[in-house]
């Protein structure tokens, strides 16, 4: 019992303090938005890593449902309904979830990769559709709200960004454990089945396609809260929110993260966010690195991020690591950021070169100013990649030989 | 009647290009049984290659250059990154060419920018072939036409015709067969993954030009030409061709054709909620339709037009 | 015998493309006895297993599973009212452990079916039954080893696990000893005879030591019909089936 607990004790308390450890504005609105994004993988993490359900389009849900979330608030704003404001995300949810009802069941009639293909084109044509109806959807512009509506009860507006951290981070905890839960139930194990061979749980009484047609309406109301979420968030809902672009995010940070292992879709929403809202700050090449990143996992881990960490932590079960291996794992690292300082530094002056022309200030890289034009910085550049590379390669053969 | 032949035309012109496009894509798909989100990223950079070569080379060079340096680096991105992937299993397969197509549109922009690029038709095909009525076919218009027919002779008799192509054939099925009975297979893979690639870069030599050649073109013709290959039938060219007029057809007459069911007579009252639905102009529609098709054809029929097995 | 078929097949065809398969299959099963399907290779047999499980649809004929028409069912709907099979190239959830497979088995006929709402762990008779169902089969100490992990021989008696586990009245089994040594079959054989007792089995086989020791009746085919079905003496005696096994080969 300690065991199940202690986790979830943990990762409570770390989201009741990051806005303590980190309480600048901009780090607030980060949390907040790797909040949703968490949820949002969760929920998706029950389609692929649990039903092995590749899906394209999973925005549909979280966008519809945060659709219905600002309407509801709109409609609130009016006067014209009394709901508060906490239970929001609940209608984003429903909304989710009987799209999901309608949508899902054109979706699983198929499986596999015909499965993917529907829902590519399920997505594309959600988008057209919220396009072409301004009225509901708000066209370009999108549909915006306020998220402080009526008195403040106990003191929550909603107002602060910190009050809206924590109205995602109670909406995300009691959805991670309502998600884990899921797991270990009938259907949850039985998904399990008709991902691994889904003609032998025919076989043994299932229907498969409800099977997927139900783990899709539960996945399409997880993603709608976290829509919901956005919304209140944002204030603002927009075409992009129901995306094949916003959709194929999810599916890079879930991947990311790891689909084999409940806290992958986690480490996935984090990390992604951190690349895309984190870095984009510091760096234009941010996308470009998400992109290269993304591919560098699926070549090399492609248990995700969890795996890794999987790995790590049995490693250290078992005894820890003995002083070979340890020296093995530091020059690993040493060459690993030789290559990677080689990388970024051709990178940002290769960023820095193509706006050259617009008469950008020269490069300012840890402090130094760098010329893109001078041969040197590339040469160096490059010798930092040529060294980090040689150096994995030869400890990767060195590894393999013992 | 003229604004039927010119239209009817135009769209022939924009489904022979789809087809160029997906006829590499149909051949990958059912190779590697996963579909290669890539594929419109060669596309887009075909087109930037010939621009970056027609202005050293000409047009001529790089219209024969071009597709061929395009599909040396498919080759390449097939044998050091797909086929590690590969054995992972069919999601990091897909995934992979996902990303790919992601830093693919970045390296574009970091070469050449963010803007579209003032990639030219050459002065030798500029001008007008014929009038028809009042309207002017294009002479680079008839040239696309010349090249895609000509392009889907070639594929044809060289898949029918020749031995490579038998072998290219037999590995596409049964891979493991072919291997066994000494052919390399592995290669195989390597020169229609590569071939592929080239067909989608001489799309783009053909079609940059006449059409915008910037970072956004890859998204504007990738999720279509998964239309259709899917709609057309894994690894059947026939069904590309003809899904390629169809959704090429289509889609330039419903965006010509500005009516909707209120301009046709239909009684819509205003405070109606279906009004909006009802004053939906063809032309606002037509974006939808190819996904309309593709969800319709999935559901009913998921062999596709002409597939022989579902995906 | 009297009492009342527990299954009986009438007048099936299978086509594939154009090559007939099975062209005109009649077999009746008496509940409680042991039938062995047997036959050179390309007779149809697995072909038969597809059709009566609901695998493939039949092209004509009527199976009827304790004198209800199954023909036209899904494979769900017919392992529902208590028809189950195993395959004969194992066919289990190798991420899933061997409890956790057998199980997966057990969930709809205890009555779970699609239920979200409960915990597994509270699900106390699924638990016990899967647990004696594993030791039946002497699975007891892989029980939390994942299916995919398990040695052949190992997969194969779960195969059969999962097969029984729902306590289904009428069991196919599809070549159960392939692959297995002498002394792995003939453990497979006491277990088969033990976990069948009371039920109705119909088991396709090539060993015909197995055949002997198993079948209360044998049914033999050749080119996609039944030529003939009647007990082991008598069909070791028949001519016909003589012929067709001398003018084969030994070793199928």
């Amino acid at each position: 019992m300690k065991r199940i607990l202690l986790p979830w004790l943990a990762f409570a308390l770390v989201l009741l303090a990051a806005p303590l450890v980190f309480p600048q504005s901009a780090a607030l609105s980060l949390l907040s938005q790797m909040g949703t994004m968490v949820l949002l993988c969760l929920s998706y993490n029950m389609l692929l890593g649990e039903g092995g359900m590749l899906s394209f389009g999973h925005a549909v849900y979280s966008g519809l449902g945060a659709f219905g979330a600002i309407h509801l608030m709109n409609r609130m704003a009016e006067g014209a309904l009394a709901f508060p404001v906490t239970l929001v995300p609940l209608a984003g949810g429903l909304t989710g979830a009987l799209c999901g009802v309608v949508l899902g069941y054109l979706t699983t009639r198929r499986a596999g990769t015909t499965f993917s293909m529907i829902t590519l084109g399920l997505v594309e044509l959600v988008s057209a559709c919220v396009l072409m109806f301004p009225d509901l959807f708000g066209g370009e512009g999108g549909i915006s709200g306020n998220r402080v509506i009526g008195e403040p009860v106990l003191g929550i507006s909603y107002g602060p960004q910190i009050q809206v951290y924590y109205l995602i981070a109670g909406w995300l905890l009691v959805c991670a454990v309502a998600i884990c839960a899921l797991r270990q139930t009938p259907l949850g194990r039985i998904l399990n089945a008709v991902r691994d061979n889904p003609e032998r749980a025919a076989f043994i009484g299932y229907d498969p396609q409800r099977v997927r047609y139900l783990a899709l309406i539960l996945s399409a109301f997880f993603a709608g809260v976290a829509g919901g979420l956005s919304a209140i968030n944002f204030e603002i809902v927009s075409a992009e929110y129901v995306g094949a672009l916003r959709s194929g995010t999810i599916l890079l940070f879930t991947f990311i993260g790891g689909t084999a292992y409940f806290y992958g879709p986690i480490v996935g929403g984090v990390v992604g966010v951190l690349f895309s809202s984190w870095l984009s700050a510091y760096t234009q090449a941010w996308q470009f690195y998400l992109g290269a990143f993304f591919i560098l996992i699926v070549m090399t881990t492609p248990g995700g991020l969890a795996s890794l960490i999987d790995r790590g932590l049995r490693l250290l079960r078992s005894g820890g690591l003995d002083p070979r291996m340890t020296v093995w794992l530091a020059a690993w690292l040493l060459a690993a950021l030789l290559a990677l300082t080689g990388i970024v530094l051709a990178t940002e002056m290769a960023y820095q070169a193509s706006l050259a022309d617009i008469g950008a200030a020269p490069l300012l890289l840890w402090g130094q100013a760098i010329d893109v034009r001078a041969p040197l910085p590339w040469l160096a550049a490059l010798l930092l990649v040529a060294t980090g590379v040689a150096g994995l390669r030869a400890l990767q053969r060195q590894g393999e030989g013992r | 009647m003229e604004f039927a032949l010119i239209t009817f035309l135009n769209g022939l012109g924009y489904g022979l290009l789809l087809f160029m496009l997906s006829s590499g894509l149909t051949l990958i798909y059912s190779m590697m049984g996963v579909p290669n989100f890539a594929h419109a990223s060669f596309y887009m950079l075909g087109a930037y290659a010939a621009y970056a070569l027609a202005g050293v080379l000409g047009f001529w060079p790089a219209l024969l250059l071009a597709p061929l340096l395009v599909g040396g680096v498919g080759a390449l991105v097939e044998h050091y990154g797909l086929r590690i992937v590969h054995r992972y299993g069919h999601v990091p397969e897909l995934l992979f060419t996902f990303g790919l197509s992601y830093l693919v549109v970045e390296l574009v922009q970091l070469v050449w920018g963010r803007s579209p690029v003032p990639y030219r038709v050459p002065p030798a095909l500029e001008g007008t072939l014929f009038t028809l009525y009042s309207t002017a076919f294009p002479v680079y218009r008839g040239f696309m036409l010349l090249v895609a027919v000509l392009m889907l002779l070639a594929l044809w008799l060289l898949l029918r015709h020749t031995r490579i192509g038998l072998v290219i054939q037999a590995a596409l099925s049964h891979p493991h067969m072919a291997e066994a009975l000494g052919h390399n297979v592995p290669r195989v893979f390597m020169l229609v993954f590569g071939g592929g690639c080239a067909l989608a870069a001489l799309a783009g030599v053909i079609g940059g030009n006449a059409f915008v050649t910037e970072p956004g073109m890859a998204a504007a013709v990738g999720s279509i030409i998964f239309v259709v290959v899917v709609v057309g039938g894994l690894g059947s060219l026939a069904g590309a061709f003809i899904t390629s007029l169809l959704i090429g057809l289509m889609q330039t007459f419903a965006v010509a054709l500005d009516v909707s069911l209120a301009s046709l007579g239909v009684q819509v009252p205003p405070a109606s909620p279906w009004a909006p639905l009802l004053c939906l102009t063809l032309a606002q529609v037509a974006p939808v339709l190819p996904y309309l098709l593709l969800v319709l054809t999935l559901i009913v029929r998921p062999k596709g037009l002409m597939g022989k097995r579902e995906g | 015998m009297t009492g009342q078929l527990a299954l009986e097949l009438q007048g099936l065809h299978k086509a594939f493309a154009r090559s007939e398969i099975i062209r005109g299959v009649d077999l009746q099963l008496q509940a409680g006895e042991r039938c062995a399907l047997i036959g050179p290779n390309g007779a149809g047999k697995s072909s038969l297993f597809n059709l009566v499980s609901g695998r493939h649809r039949s092209d004509a004929g009527r199976v009827l599973l304790h004198g209800q028409d199954i023909t036209r069912l899904a494979p769900q709907q017919i392992s529902r009212l208590g028809l189950a099979r195993s395959f004969q190239i194992t066919s289990l959830f190798p991420r899933l452990s061997a409890f956790e497979n057998v199980r997966c088995a057990l969930l709809w006929s205890l009555g779970y079916r699609y239920a979200f709402w409960r915990r597994l762990g509270g699900l106390h008779d699924s638990r016990d039954r899967a647990l004696a169902v594993l030791a039946r089969v002497g699975l007891s100490a892989r029980a939390q080893v994942a299916a995919g992990e398990l040695s052949y021989a190992e997969q194969r008696a779960l195969e059969l696990a999962v097969t029984i586990a729902a306590d289904a009245s009428v069991i196919l089994l599809d070549e159960p000893t392939a692959g297995m040594s002498r002394a792995e079959s003939a453990a497979m054989v006491a277990l088969i005879r033990e976990v069948t007792v009371g039920k109705t089995l119909l088991m396709v086989e090539h060993d015909m030591q197995v055949v002997f020791d198993l079948a209360d009746r044998i049914a033999v085919m050749d080119n996609g019909r039944v030529i003939a079905c009647d007990s082991a003496a008598s069909i070791r005696a028949n001519v016909q089936v003589q012929a067709l096994y001398l003018n084969r080969s030994r070793h199928e």
